[in-house]
């Protein structure tokens, strides 16, 4: 008790005395880490599924070659050191010697090499990333070498352990890998073991006494909660029940009040790899949206920072245009958009607009994004355009998006750090297909803008790339394609006694490697 | 009896056939499907990792072929895969069947054992304090939506009394075994249960209140008044048995509902069991494993329509149960 008086009142003395006292606290091991998962994944496999919350946990099951911390710098995962070759075009990587599977088997070149087959089969974004690729060898088994057909400028930034997280060879090598009996228990190399999923309730992971870096992890073990109703998990952190909320986690409404109880710490960090991004989908195939002084008109009619301050209590940045602040070639200079309706309204007249009923679908993903919608509608309202709420669920809004069959509709995506993974996607011409809703769904093409993200793609050197996306940033702002909104921030609401939980660009999702709790 | 029981069950058979068809059509009547949902979740996929999903979901069979394959498992009791939870749905549903029954008969027994008996009480009171209390609040339960009652309830007797856990099934990670367990299961359970049964118990005090009062003013009663027995017996033999009839079909209806009916207490509650189940596979369009609880909880609502008309008889002999 006096032990925590004191380091409370040595905190108090502000930030300073904070940072000269942090590091000479003896980081204890061992200690319980209780948080909530929301929704409950379908599965752990991490090659097989990609949703967020199976990110969430099973990134500390799995690895990948390479984390990045928050300016999205390669740090040492299960590669120690890598390096590119001057053309771009070879990357040769060393790989850790003494990592092992959670069976016991060694990790080798030769799981790099299958799983990157696997991964080709099974996971969508990685089969893209990886388009690219013409050769993997592995000279010997801590050496892998990638032979690019070209080179690809992002190429350092896939291997995180969501979008290259490594498979063991000798589990699933000539085995169905859908119906493969692990999936349901994973084995990785990460810091963390599976140990139990009592479904509905709770998922426990166990510290893995054989990891690869000496002293880590700390923690001995996790459980994931599993609690459906977003105020029952307000309560649950309230009564101390658990001690970590992720982003994204509790209602928006309900951070401003969790935050700030006692003994709680908040961080918007740990989402930077990520930079989710919203904005609205415009058909620009059909109706209204169609024409370009009409999208320009949604543009200055909606008031972006009333959004953040009041939808999404302050957190959050309005955006410039189609790339993230924590994306590479991001340009802040090219803010273009205020809130201006008076513009708007004369934009809208200008587009020969005749007050047809223009269908908004909101995102149903909860409260936040119902009461978003209502201020859109309101915004878009005022400056005369008629717009219908379409009430969904979640397979319905894929539905509708993914066969274009909306007007404006809200969405966000994951940018994963560069405009080559997680935003020309979005915009080029050969992306434009039905059937999934995170394309080119809005049907933006203009040979001009696919010319220059091909061009940034391979381009070499960053102040070439920037150029180049600097320019294709311009075009989309003045098109606008889709009406950028904010930047969205996820916080992670944790008792303070957990520490170093967020640490990386990737933050909760490969957190707990590092992750201590203080007694 | 035994016949009766036998032309039910057939009987029983062909409805169950007719509520698998007619869901199966209904849930695709729904818009997206499970593949859309998955690739939805995974923030990415084109168009050969959608077409992967539904062959592996078997989604790429034309409708007739996926209708014929799941009539012919249920007929062999085959409950089908559930693609997105990679296991057998049956192991599913067995794996959240315990929770639910253990919450939704705890609600059952709580709601009927104090419902009858409150009712009663208000009954022999009629017009006195006491009635006046127990119709009052019988009232309220009554009318207060569940979700509402839930979330107070964890407001006071969690967030500020600390009494009671505000969710889950037990405490994680305790290691409690044995008797430790299973009252800290009960533990856990005090507070679902009691929500979800007090809606039941209002429509039982209510029912049993008004119809022990019809009842009572009956000539048999007058005659076993006569008959000079006491007060005690005529209310447990001569009135409530016979004013029980309704509370016994609405028991029944009751007891119909305790695979499916406990969704939105499950959820308040992070409860472990089938309504949850349910309820998610619907948002994830998971066909096979929704398919498989309608099933199970409509098998459910058959048996206990069977039992209620079986009780009925007991209840009253006069009673002959339609063939």
């Amino acid at each position: 008790m006096l032990k925590r008086t004191l380091i409370g009142s040595v905190f108090s003395l502000g930030l300073i005395g904070a940072a000269l006292v942090q590091p000479a606290l003896a980081q204890t091991a061992g200690g319980v880490a209780n948080a909530v998962i929301q929704p409950e994944p379908p599965g752990l496999m991490l090659g097989m599924v990609q949703n967020g919350p199976t990110q969430m946990v099973a990134g500390n099951i799995y690895e990948g070659l390479l984390r990045y911390d928050e300016a999205l710098k390669p740090l040492p995962g299960l590669a120690e050191s890598w390096e590119m070759s001057p053309d771009g075009k070879t990357y040769t990587f060393k790989l850790v010697g003494n990592a092992t599977w959670h069976d016991g088997k060694p990790f080798s070149a030769a799981d790099v090499l299958f799983s990157v087959d696997f991964l080709k089969q099974t996971h969508a974004r990685a089969r893209g990333n990886l388009a690219k690729v013409a050769s993997v060898t592995a000279p010997d088994p801590r050496t892998v070498v990638f032979t690019l057909s070209e080179p690809f400028g992002p190429f350092l930034g896939i291997f995180e352990v969501g979008s290259l997280p490594m498979i063991p060879k000798h589990v699933y090598e000539g085995t169905d890998y859908k119906t493969n009996p692990a999936n349901n228990t994973p084995i990785g190399t990460g810091p963390f073991m599976f140990k139990e999923w009592k479904k509905g309730s709770f998922i426990r992971l166990v510290k893995n006494p054989n990891y690869h870096v000496a002293g880590k992890p700390l923690l001995d073990e996790i459980y994931w909660h599993v609690i459906p109703d977003a105020a029952a998990r307000a309560v649950a952190f309230e009564t101390g029940k658990v001690d970590i909320l992720p982003g994204g986690s509790v209602e928006n409404f309900d951070v401003p009040r969790l935050s700030k109880a006692k003994g709680a710490c908040m961080t918007t960090k740990g989402w930077e790899f990520f930079g989710p991004l919203s904005w609205l989908w415009l058909n620009n195939r059909q109706g209204p949206t169609a024409n370009k002084a009409f999208r320009q008109a949604v543009m200055y009619a909606l008031d972006r920072d009333f959004a953040r301050d009041v939808v999404w209590n302050g957190l959050g940045k309005v955006a410039v245009g189609p790339s993230s602040s924590s994306t590479r070639y991001y340009n802040a200079k090219l803010a273009k958009y205020s809130f201006d309706p008076a513009k708007a309204k004369a934009l809208v007249k200008e587009s020969g607009y005749k007050g047809e009923t223009v269908r908004l679908l909101p995102l149903p993903y909860g409260e936040t994004w119902q009461r978003w919608a209502e201020a859109v509608k309101q915004n878009l309202e005022d400056v005369g355009i008629k717009v219908e709420l379409v009430a969904t669920d979640v397979p319905g809004w894929n539905q509708k998006t993914s066969e274009w069959d909306y007007d404006i509709a809200f969405s966000y995506l994951y940018q994963y750090g560069d405009p080559a993974l997680g935003v020309a996607r979005n915009y080029v011409s050969s992306q434009i297909s039905k059937g999934s809703p995170f394309n080119n769904v809005e049907g933006y093409s203009n040979p001009a803008v696919d010319k220059d993200f091909a061009e940034g793609a391979v381009a070499v050197g960053d102040a070439k790339r920037q150029e180049i996306y600097d320019r294709v940033q311009k075009t989309l702002i003045d098109d606008v394609p889709i009406a950028w909104l904010l930047e969205l921030e996820f916080p992670t609401i944790t008792r303070c006694k957990v520490k170093n939980l967020v640490t990386t660009g990737i933050g909760v999702n490969d957190g707990f490697r590092d992750a201590w709790i203080e007694r | 009896m035994i016949g009766f029981v036998a032309g039910r069950v057939g009987k029983g058979i062909v409805v169950l056939l007719a509520i698998v068809v007619l869901n199966f059509f209904l849930i695709r009547l729904a818009p997206g499907d499970p593949a859309l949902v998955m690739a939805g979740e995974a923030g990415a996929g084109d168009e050969l990792f959608v077409a992967q999903l539904r062959e592996k979901f078997g989604l790429d069979q034309p409708l007739p072929n996926q209708l014929a394959l799941y009539v012919r498992n249920i007929a062999s009791l085959d409950l089908g895969y559930s693609v997105r939870q990679q296991m057998p749905v049956a192991t599913l549903i067995a794996d959240r069947l315990p929770a639910t029954l253990l919450l939704t008969g705890s609600a059952f027994a709580i709601s009927l054992v104090l419902g009858v008996t409150l009712g009663a009480l208000a009954a022999r009171r009629a017009g006195r304090a006491a009635d006046t209390a127990i119709t009052g609040l019988a009232l309220l339960f009554y009318a207060t939506p569940l979700f509402w009652v839930s979330l107070m309830a964890i407001i006071v007797f969690s967030v500020r009394l600390e009494w009671l856990p505000s969710f889950g099934f037990e405490s994680v990670g305790a290691g409690h075994a044995g008797l430790a367990r299973a009252a800290d299961i009960a533990h856990h359970l005090i507070l679902p249960a009691m929500t979800l049964g007090l809606f039941f118990m209002a429509v039982y005090v209510r029912m049993t209140r008004a119809s022990m009062l019809e009842v009572a003013g009956q000539d048999f009663v007058k005659t076993a008044r006569a008959k000079g027995l006491g007060d005690r017996t005529i209310q447990r033999r001569h009135v409530l048995r016979n004013a029980l009839l309704p509370v016994v079909t609405l028991a029944g209806l009751q007891a119909g509902t305790l695979v499916g009916g406990a969704i939105l207490t499950e959820t308040v509650f992070a409860w472990p069991g089938i309504g949850r189940l349910m309820y998610e596979a619907l948002l994830q369009r998971d066909y096979n494993l929704l398919l498989g609880v309608f099933v199970v909880s409509s098998a459910m609502v058959l048996v206990f329509n069977l039992v209620t008309d079986v009780l009925y008889r007991v209840v009253d002999p006069r009673i002959e149960a339609a063939r």
